[in-house]
């Protein structure tokens, strides 16, 4: 696939970097010469050195025929406009880097939709959501968010004891008296997806899936839920801190954040009336354990300086915070944390280039079916497709349980005006509904195929 | 320095080398000639035993990486182990019994040089003169650059191998992957040589000499089958050649460019201008200049056309003995011989490109001179020139006469040669071209030259063809100390 990336610094290289080793044609757009030298000398790609807004360069990089144009410049704006001369002079699809939380609260929809843009990304903001994801639970392995969040698959492994095992699946319902769905199970190498006898065992890797309301109550159910960290301290008031705050406190969890720059706490106290900002030197032990360092459930260190970040988070390991999140951007630098014992690095580039590969991996996939939209779960093993349910489909209002699905299919969620359903055999397809739909390694094109 | 790497490499090309040699192995098979057929498959059996001894002992188990050093070294190995083998058939053979002649031989068609120390072509067998010229056809587009295209991809940094094997000032790639832009080089030079074959073919050449002549234009080589070169075919097929050896020194991107359809950008293309105007002029020079010689205008332009082709592209094919021509003509090939073609081609010698450059930088400094406050940059092909593609261009000219100097000063030890055979056998080799004038000229060789002459000639012409710093850096100490 032909893809253009405009601005190669950090962000930039590491997305080029990854989707070259996923074999697409990268073709990199920066203006800075060096730069364009420096990448030309490492990777394997077509560099064109100039302006991203402009349309001989965009030209000479080839836009007419890129299926994915991903503008990542340190500009907000830059990106804005070069995604959009990329969209009318033929670009397929466009990806711009929007980090301003100004144009990320209301105006998003807006500009989306004016600019044609294919996706706004912001690495913060999806940085902030997985701490968030890792700090709401801890002991699950991982929160993949479908449909623009309205749908969750829980990664879990089950341990020993768990209720969920020795049960067979269509008794748990009963069970737990929640609406969830175990959808899918990695057993060794395989990858199963469960019908209602099935019986889970101790060592399983499932996905869980279930109403959003209802997943506390579940987890609760399932002993899962102790650990979730109800008093975070935040080091470094930086855009991460923002918004994972924000979605802190709109949960009713106790957030303090440690910053030194006075003009910023003001700013971040203005922005977040529920939390409480403290103004000093994080790095500082003695403030650390004033602010109570022994009796928090997670600390989250975000400040600009990886080293100061991997050192404090040690020190607030030792002190036994159950949960230590530490932000680190150099690629180098997260190995060698991870040998000394920090478990939760979370590098926002590296999400970011995640969800891009991602991206263009779903693209590629879907060419030509009417897939919406494409997800690999398990380590890649199953799949997640999302279909709209198109007026030529012909099984429109039919009770799930009387529809004939093939093997390895399961519908796992229907989306209707934005609010998830987990389906059970009385609920139907209508006419507008997204759903989502769990295959094991077959690939469907459309909707009306999973049915015999 | 990762030396595993370089001879892992080196390894490769040595078993890719002894793949390819089976293409004239076959040629001997044909013509029965089992002297050739002995010589080829002992030197194949040879080249997999070093091949694949390279291969076991230096494998990178671990380190990987190519940084530019690596590049320009791998590069500088693989033709030296490339030309040490190729050799062997005419020596094993007996055909060439001399190991310099014999070098001299490989080396000259693997840069495309073309000049011969044989005295007597036509006395040599089909698989040898068949493997003489293919040395042409993968030197030209470079043995590592099919590497590339064969290999699986390796990491983005094996651009460096590219760089240091593709000859002009900047080398671009054409598609995001090297893998790509190796295949669809090699697929053009492919297609451009087979449709050579076909044309010479329809003007009645026999099926071998056509394809020794499509293989040895293709890369820009000059070596023939026949004493006097091309003199003896019939007008149409030099005029066939002729468009030929134009077609192969030009930029090779502007071919992919063209499939693409993007014609404006191929027409505006200013060395591409400049080589039509650079051959208009020369020929209408010479043209003007050896017409008393023959007297007619249809004989006169087509002479003149194919020389100032062939000098210019490097390839070093004649229809005529340009020693007897007038003084104007033979100062005009003189001039002729340091250009080049454009870069980005199989052809030789200094580049357009690299002439242009140098012009514009002229200009500038003289204006500089002018105005010393005044900040100018260069453009060049509608893109600001950065200063250290103009420094090296200034630095590459400066080692290039340096190189000639060299070559020309060793040369004027040989007590039998005059210094126009010298200056021009110099000039000839380091640009790849292949003839020079006096004893060197169209019609002669280079066989009168002493042993020590013609290895020193041979390297001239492999520091021709890889543009002189790969082999530099080879030879630079400090490149091979840990500091």
């Amino acid at each position: 696939m032909r893809i253009i990336i405009v601005g190669c610094g950090k962000i930039g290289e590491t997305i080029l970097a990854d989707l070259v080793n996923e074999g697409h044609n990268v073709i990199a757009v920066d203006n800075d010469p060096a730069v364009i030298e420096e990448i030309n000398n490492i990777h394997d790609v077509m560099t064109v050195c100039g302006n991203g807004t402009d349309c001989s360069t965009l030209s000479e990089a080839g836009v007419k025929e890129a299926e994915m144009f991903i503008a990542v410049t340190s500009s907000d704006e830059l990106n804005m406009l070069s995604c959009y001369i990329a969209r009318q002079m033929g670009a397929r699809n466009t990806i711009a880097r929007i980090r301003n939380p100004e144009y990320n609260m209301e105006s998003l929809g807006f500009f989306k939709e004016k600019l044609g843009l294919s996706m706004a990304i912001n690495p913060d903001m999806l940085a902030a959501r997985e701490m968030f994801n890792v700090l709401k639970l801890p002991s699950a392995v991982k929160i993949q968010t479908f449909s623009e969040r309205s749908f969750e698959i829980i990664e879990l492994i089950l341990k020993e004891g768990s209720p969920l095992t020795g049960v067979k699946l269509m008794d748990l319902r009963n069970k737990f008296k929640a609406k969830f769905l175990i959808c899918v199970v990695g057993r060794g190498d395989k990858v199963y997806i469960p019908d209602g006898n099935f019986i889970l065992y101790p060592g399983d890797k499932i996905g869980l899936t279930a109403e959003p309301v209802e997943i506390q109550k579940l987890l609760k159910a399932l002993g899962l839920d102790k650990k979730q960290a109800k008093n975070v301290i935040i080091l470094g008031g930086g855009r991460i801190a923002f918004y994972l705050s924000k979605m802190l406190t709109s949960t009713g969890n106790g957030v303090k954040i440690i910053e030194i720059d006075p003009e910023k706490c003001e700013t971040l106290s203005d922005a977040l009336p529920k939390a409480v900002i403290i103004n000093g030197d994080g790095a500082q032990q003695e403030l650390l354990l004033e602010e109570g360092l022994d009796s928090i459930d997670a600390f989250v260190s975000l400040t600009g300086m990886d080293e100061e970040n991997i050192l404090i988070s040690i020190f607030a390991s030792t002190h036994n915070v159950p949960t230590v999140i530490t932000k680190v951007n150099r690629n180098e630098l997260s190995a060698m944390a991870a040998k000394l014992g920090l478990d939760r690095i979370i590098s926002p580039k590296e999400i970011m280039s995640d969800v891009l590969v991602r991206y263009a991996r779903a693209l590629e996939n879907s060419k030509g079916s009417n897939i919406e939209t494409l997800y690999n779960i398990m380590d890649d093993k199953a799949e997640v497709l999302e279909f709209n349910v198109s007026p030529d489909f012909g099984h429109t209002g039919v009770p799930l349980k009387d529809l004939r699905l093939r093997q390895g299919v399961l519908i796992a969620g229907i989306i209707r005006d934005r609010k998830a359903i987990i389906p059970i055999g009385s609920d139907v397809i209508m006419q507008g509904d997204k759903v989502i739909i769990l295959t094991e390694d077959q690939r469907y094109n459309d909707l009306s195929d999973i049915i015999k | 320095m990762n030396r595993r790497m370089i001879f892992y490499m080196v390894g490769n090309i040595i078993l890719l080398e002894a793949i390819l040699l089976m293409l004239p192995l076959l040629v001997s098979f044909g013509y029965h000639e089992m002297n050739c057929v002995n010589a080829f498959s002992i030197t194949i059996i040879i080249a997999v035993i070093v091949g694949v001894v390279f291969r076991r002992v230096f494998n990178p188990k671990k380190n990987k990486v190519i940084y530019a050093r690596e590049g320009f070294i791998i590069v500088t190995f693989a033709w030296i182990f490339l030309s040490l083998l190729g050799c062997l058939p005419f020596i094993i053979s007996g055909e060439i019994p001399d190991f310099f002649d014999a070098f001299f031989e490989t080396v000259s068609g693997l840069t495309t040089t073309g000049a011969s120390i044989l005295r007597d072509v036509e006395s040599m067998s089909c698989g040898l003169l068949f493997w003489r010229s293919f040395t042409h056809w993968l030197g030209g587009m470079g043995v590592l650059v099919l590497i590339m295209a064969i290999l699986p991809s390796g990491s983005g940094r094996a651009i460096h191998i590219l760089r240091a094997e593709m000859a002009g000032p900047v080398i671009g790639k054409i598609t995001p992957k090297i893998k790509d832009t190796a295949k669809i080089l090699y697929f053009i030079y492919l297609v451009i040589t087979v449709a050579e074959t076909v044309f010479l073919l329809a003007g009645g050449m026999p099926l071998f000499d056509s394809v020794v002549h499509a293989l040895g234009t293709a890369g820009t080589g000059g070596f023939g089958i026949k004493g006097d070169s091309i003199a003896s075919y019939s007008p149409y097929l030099q005029w066939v050649i002729t468009a030929f050896m134009i077609i192969f020194g030009i930029n090779f991107n502007l071919f992919y460019m063209f499939l693409l359809r993007q014609f404006k950008a191929v027409f505006s293309n200013r060395e591409l201008w400049f080589y039509f105007a650079l051959m208009l002029c020369a020929a209408g020079i010479i043209t003007y200049s050896i017409y008393p010689i023959y007297g007619n205008f249809s004989d006169s332009i087509r002479h003149s056309c194919f020389q100032v082709a062939s000098i210019v592209s490097t390839t070093g094919y004649s229809t005529a003995d340009f020693n007897l021509w007038p003084d104007l003509a033979k100062g005009i090939i003189f001039i002729l011989m340091f250009v080049g073609g454009c870069a980005g081609s199989t052809a030789g010698g200094l580049k357009l490109s690299r002439v242009i450059i140098m012009f514009k930088a002229i200009v500038r400094d003289i204006r500089h001179l002018l105005h010393p406050r005044s900040v100018a940059s260069v453009k060049y092909e509608g893109k600001n020139l950065d200063v250290s593609v103009l420094n090296g261009v200034t630095t590459y000219f400066a080692l290039y006469i340096v190189l000639i100097a060299g070559t020309f000063f060793v040369l004027s030890f040989e007590p039998s040669f005059d210094v126009q055979s010298n200056l021009t056998a110099s000039i000839s080799c380091c640009n790849n071209v292949g003839p020079g004038f006096g004893l060197v000229g169209p019609m002669e060789g280079y066989g009168g030259y002493s042993s020590f002459s013609k290895l020193v000639l041979t390297f001239a012409m492999l520091f021709g063809r890889l543009e002189i710093y790969p082999i530099l850096l080879a030879l630079y100490p400090r490149t091979w100390t840990k500091k």
